[in-house]
């Protein structure tokens, strides 16, 4: 069935862990707790797809799993805590996996941090219809450039 | 009687717990954000808590996604550092206060804030780092601490308003407790940042700032920000600061801001800090102004 839209997915590049992603994904979620022991870790790494058996996945979710295709985990319901454990287990650190969700090199990201971030200025909508911030006044709604075509479809290119 | 004196929030990445435990504090990146911190240190080493109460969130170290708590009190005399997948962090186990613990439950639950009450619980990096930022790394935590664990992983966290009346309550507990005890009060978390997505690494300092400005000054403003904003403004991660806004509930309409510190980034964070006094003296030393304050809570919003 597909995923009923909510007022949030306007945002782009973004997936928000809600209680249908939750349901969605509770076996992507309860395989990455498990490796939060030595032992699991040491399992999984030695036969993966083998490992992944005893979790109930579909197989989209098991081969987006294999593939560290993290996005792909995002969108069919890991969370992203979860999924650091995951990270964690091939050695790397949020900052690491954040890069390849934006599809950057590492030094790219790294540097886009230091000099600020990423600026909000056309990440803000897919349709550049919102309401503007009540906190920060002057932000209005723009039509500017934004990264939703790589939300809508959920997939970053990769390296 | 208890009372709260202090209020203070701090963003608590993880990689700023890796940058203690591996010890490089010193290396230039990270000087910059621990530098923010020293004054911090000296002013909670002058001011010498009885008790810590400190909201922050788990990051899937003591909740799966098998029981998500909207808002979970550690009653438990003791919290042991979680293992996040790398082994626990190297810092004290945390001690608990349960009496005030329990009776904070207690008064809130009555007052119609449906906690979970933990009385076995794991703290990960949410709640030690924000200690090691105030406290150092000392052998022992100076005071006992009062974890409160809010949901903000799984969509919807609880509103900002919600959060900032949960804190309005907690001071109506905490100073129902027959005890002389001064108790600061920490919200952790934030500010600005997306650590998952294509979006991943947004940072909003404009936001930010009118978020600290506000915290001091206008609470209520605050409460008013809805998530489709914190998340749309702030990162979807960022919507983690409905737990400052705890912290404000249970403090003074009016503070004294004594100290701010910003900056960006740590990792993929924003770091945001702030130290807020109410202006009545420590207990025991001003019976004039507590006698003569009114009854802030307010049933009904």
């Amino acid at each position: 069935m597909a995923r009923k839209g909510q007022e949030y997915d306007d945002i782009p590049g973004t997936f928000v862990f809600d209680a249908e992603r939750s349901r969605q994904g509770f076996g992507i979620n309860m395989f990455c707790m498990s490796l939060m022991k030595e032992e699991n870790r040491k399992a999984f790494k030695a036969n993966e797809a083998e490992y992944l058996k005893q979790f109930k996945l579909t197989p989209a979710q098991t081969e987006a799993i294999l593939k560290r295709d993290y996005n792909r985990m995002l969108e069919l319901g890991g969370n992203i805590y979860f999924t650091a454990k995951l990270g964690a287990t091939d050695g790397h650190s949020f900052r690491h996996l954040a890069a390849v969700m934006t599809g950057s090199t590492q030094d790219d990201y790294a540097k886009m941090m230091l000099e600020g971030g990423r600026p909000v200025e056309g990440n803000r909508s897919k349709s550049g219809h919102y309401k503007a911030s009540m906190l920060v006044p002057g932000d209005k709604p723009t039509s500017g450039k934004s990264t939703s075509k790589k939300g809508s479809k959920s997939r970053t290119k990769r390296g | 009687m208890a009372r709260i004196i202090a209020g203070v929030a701090s963003s608590h990445v993880p990689a700023i717990g890796a940058a203690i435990d591996n010890k490089q504090t010193e290396e230039p990146y990270w000087k910059r954000v621990f530098s923010g911190f020293e004054k911090s240190k000296e002013w909670m080493a002058k001011t010498k808590p009885d008790v810590a109460i400190v909201v922050y969130n788990d990051h899937a170290s003591a909740f799966s996604v098998e029981v998500v708590p909207t808002f979970a009190l550690g009653c438990a005399a003791e919290f042991p550092p979680a293992d996040e997948g790398w082994g626990p962090r190297p810092v004290p186990v945390v001690k608990g206060h349960p009496e005030l613990a329990s009776h904070i439950a207690q008064s809130v639950i009555l007052d119609e804030f449906d906690l979970t009450i933990c009385n076995k619980m794991e703290v990960d990096h949410g709640l030690t780092v924000p200690m090691n930022l105030l406290f150092g790394s000392p052998k022992e935590w100076p005071c006992p601490v009062i974890p409160l664990a809010v949901n903000v992983v799984l969509y919807p966290p609880p509103t900002a308003h919600r959060c900032y009346m949960l804190g309005k309550a907690i001071r109506k507990a905490v100073e129902s407790y027959r005890e002389d005890l001064n108790v600061v009060i920490f919200g952790t978390g934030g500010m600005s940042h997306q650590i998952s997505g294509p979006r991943a690494g947004l940072i909003n300092s404009k936001f930010d700032k009118a978020f600290l400005d506000n915290l001091s000054k206008d609470p209520k403003k605050l409460t008013r920000i809805s998530h489709l904003e914190f998340m749309r403004e702030a990162g979807a991660e960022g919507i983690e600061m409905v737990m400052w806004l705890i912290m404000r509930g249970a403090l003074d309409d009016k503070v004294d801001e004594v100290y701010r510190f910003y900056t960006v980034p740590a990792s993929n964070t924003a770091v945001g800090h702030i130290i807020l006094e109410n202006r009545r003296k420590a207990a025991g030393k001003l019976k004039r102004a507590a006698a003569s304050r009114k009854p802030d809570i307010r049933r009904g919003q």
